[in-house]
């Protein structure tokens, strides 16, 4: 690896390489604590490619003018944090039901409401999965380290591009805002999908809302030779609105589907010493590096101790959750928040009795030793 | 091309009812982008939510039918993303000035090229007679049963002072000047804001004691004047009509254009 | 120019709501609503053509042609 292609960089950095790396044509944001960076580095480096960024009067307009930008053809992002993630609910719920790429990144701090800007949660996990209104699926990925952020990021705009969905990249402030090595891969290195466009010649009927057998939906981009309307509303397979009982319940089916029938596709995870591990922990984006951490240092000393650290949130992946943790006495899920992807665990293992949680929620970012100090509780070997 | 050339005739009647409006507005619009002769593939129409956003389904252009109050965060991406299209966004009072007043003095501010249209019936209709920002003092709505007691904005002069380069009015009784304004309004490089007087029979009407569609169409011919007229000195209750600022300004694409230039040359 | 010379008034029945607009505008008192609340040429002869209807029409269901 040549020396120019590694960088020391902030996880909202890594964030942006990734998305730059990917073919991102289009930012629109509103600065926010603790995700401003990106928007930053983006207004630097996306016009030197010829791309566009724009700040946005808030973020609400940001995930407006990503959603506008993707349909004329643009690989498109938006990033923020907490408040502003709540403001962007409505217009992602749009996203969904429009079938429209794009990408949101949420770099989680504390809440709820202001909360605590400048230090670290994960406690936006439900909202990503919940947090627009009615029935729908989502897809949400996160890293632990930078390495694995730029590699995420890729994915996110390959899987948006391929099911027609937003993507949240739901990282945290520490992953955000720490610094460590990045090694940029060359371009081609990693895959890029691209947008799948219609064939469908000038003249002859295009439906913009029919979905081939695979699921999948071509495009015709806006400013081409399909004038085709979007909405919000239940629509039909001409994109126009339709309260027909038959057209509602096969769009609603077909945006869970799309999604839950890929659900092993979309599930990207990373497994540390599961083969015989008596204890499992089961980490996702900055925790999990500290549960690595505890694994490293317990297992020369004996202790038949694992770690399942999650990348994709949703879909959760409760197959091989389940199939992960069939014979631990323990399974502990390190979360910096109440127990979120603990419910989601417990829902999906045999025996949920044998599911804890090791966590912390008060803005500082859980240790080695806070993790070792729980799983003696756990283990019965006093506190 | 004669205008039905411009809609999607198969969603006709359209579902606004009887008098309303915004189906002159609609007749106005198609008539002013006929006139100018552009490629319906070329034309984006953006709307929100309410009665007036209903328009986008009807015409035959690349439509994008967003949610209340977001048209003009969506179609300033659809333009910086892709300048050369000529977006239009019609929008409802309520639309444009309540929920979404924030992204009109935005998209003012920025003078981006597009064009909003401000469907004013003083009344959110869709969600049957609530009063709107524009209804007025002293006005009845079915939120307002004893009246009400909020102030309406002057769409013109919130326009002109957020920095709209091309700003006007008209109504649905004064069809050619509408037409002819709407035409200027889209030729026009710049955020341009054409506010229409457009009633609304079945709730604005009906809760006010206005009359018919047409009564309250002879009120617009009655207590409009053209802007500057020696009649708006005498009758200071009287509302200008016509174009009231048309002023060459930076765009905001053409600038950020020059954006990309600048960072090209810097990066190589 | 020449005075246009009509030729007919075309309504479509379907898309015409009744809210007579047209009637109450129309200068030379040309147009009516039938008992169907739907708009007619009950003078035609009396047409002039100015289209005024035609643009005020909110529902495109009365068009002017002229010969």
């Amino acid at each position: 690896m040549k020396n120019k292609n590694i960088k020391f960089v902030q996880g909202n950095e890594a964030c942006v390489e990734g998305a730059l790396y990917a073919g991102l044509d289009f930012f629109a944001g509103y600065p926010i604590t603790p995700s401003t960076e990106i928007a930053e580095l983006l207004s630097y480096r996306l016009p030197q490619k010829g791309g566009k960024f724009i700040q946005m009067e808030d973020e609400i307009a940001s995930m407006g003018a990503i959603i506008g930008a993707s349909l004329t053809g643009s690989k498109v992002m938006t990033a923020t944090s907490g408040p502003g993630f709540s403001l962007m609910q409505e217009a992602l719920g749009y996203a969904i039901m429009a079938e429209i790429p794009c990408v949101i990144v949420n770099i989680q701090r504390g809440g709820p409401s202001t909360g605590i800007p400048t230090h670290v949660s994960q406690g936006d996990v439900y909202q990503a999965r919940w947090g627009t209104h009615g029935d729908h699926a989502i897809v949400t990925i996160t890293a632990s380290n930078h390495q694995d952020v730029f590699q995420t990021t890729v994915d996110a705009f390959n899987i948006s591009e391929t099911y027609r969905t937003p993507v949240i990249l739901l990282y945290d402030e520490v992953v955000g805002h720490t610094r460590e090595r990045l090694v940029l891969p060359e371009q081609g290195e990693l895959p890029l999908v691209e947008r799948l466009r219609t064939s469908v010649r000038e003249g002859v009927n295009y439906h913009p809302y029919l979905p081939r057998e695979d699921g999948r939906l071509p495009m015709s981009d806006f400013g081409g030779v399909h004038r085709y309307n979007v909405t919000g509303l239940f629509h039909d397979m001409w994109g126009f609105p339709s309260d027909n009982p038959e057209v509602v319940h096969d769009l609603i089916r077909h945006l869970v589907d799309k999604i839950r029938n890929n659900v092993n596709r979309i599930a990207r995870f990373k497994e540390y010493y599961l083969k015989d591990a008596k204890c499992i922990l089961i980490s996702y984006g900055s925790s999990a590096r500290s549960a690595r951490h505890v694994v490293e240092y317990l297992r020369p000393r004996g202790e038949k101790l694992g770690l399942l650290e999650l990348q994709t949130l949703w879909p959760f992946p409760h197959d091989i959750v389940d199939e992960k943790c069939i014979n631990a006495k323990h399974i502990v899920v390190v979360e910096m928040n109440m127990g979120q992807i603990l419910r989601e665990v417990k829902r999906a293992v045999e025996r949920p009795e044998r599911v804890f949680i090791a966590n912390r929620i008060d803005g500082v970012f859980i240790t080695p030793k806070d993790i070792r100090d729980i799983l003696r509780v756990i283990q019965g070997k006093g506190v | 091309m004669a205008i039905k050339g411009y809609i999607r005739e198969r969603f006709f009647p359209h579902i606004w009812c009887p008098g309303c409006g915004h189906g002159i507005v609609l007749n106005s619009l198609l008539r002013a982008i006929d006139k100018l002769g552009m490629s319906k593939n070329e034309i984006v129409v953006v709307s929100g939510i309410g009665c007036s956003s209903r328009i986008s389904g009807y015409v035959d252009f690349h439509t994008l039918h967003t949610l209340h109050g977001r048209a003009l965060a969506f179609a300033t991406g659809v333009k910086m993303s892709l300048p050369e299209l000529n977006v239009i966004v019609p929008m409802g009072d309520g639309d444009a000035l309540a929920i979404g007043g924030n992204h009109f003095i935005h998209s003012a501010r920025r003078n981006i090229d597009m064009t909003a249209i401000v469907m004013n019936n003083r009344i959110y209709g869709m969600t049957g007679g609530q009063y709107s920002p524009l209804s007025g003092y002293g006005t009845l709505a079915t939120t307002a049963p004893y009246t009400n007691i909020d102030n309406a904005f002057d769409t013109v002069e919130l326009a002109t002072a957020a920095g709209a380069s091309f700003v006007a009015r008209s109504t649905t009784y004064h069809v050619q000047q509408l037409t002819k304004i709407l035409k200027q309004a889209i030729l026009h490089e710049g955020f341009s804001v054409v506010e229409v007087l457009s009633q609304c029979p079945t709730y604005f009407g009906r809760k006010n004691r206005k009359g018919t569609a047409a009564d309250m169409m002879e009120y617009y011919k009655n207590n409009t004047t053209p802007v500057g007229s020696t009649a708006k000195k005498e009758n200071p209750d009287l509302i200008e009509r016509g174009v009231f600022v048309e002023k060459e300004m930076p765009e905001y694409c053409k600038e950020y254009d020059k954006i990309i230039e600048r960072a090209m040359k810097e990066s190589s | 120019m020449a005075k246009p010379k009509l030729k007919a008034h075309v309504i479509n029945r379907e898309w015409c709501k009744g809210c007579g607009i047209c009637v109450h505008f129309c200068p030379k008192n040309v147009l009516e609503l039938d008992e169907e609340d739907k708009v007619v040429a009950a003078r035609r002869e009396d047409c002039i053509c100015c289209k005024m209807c035609e643009l005020r029409c909110p529902d495109l269901a009365i068009e002017i042609e002229t010969e």
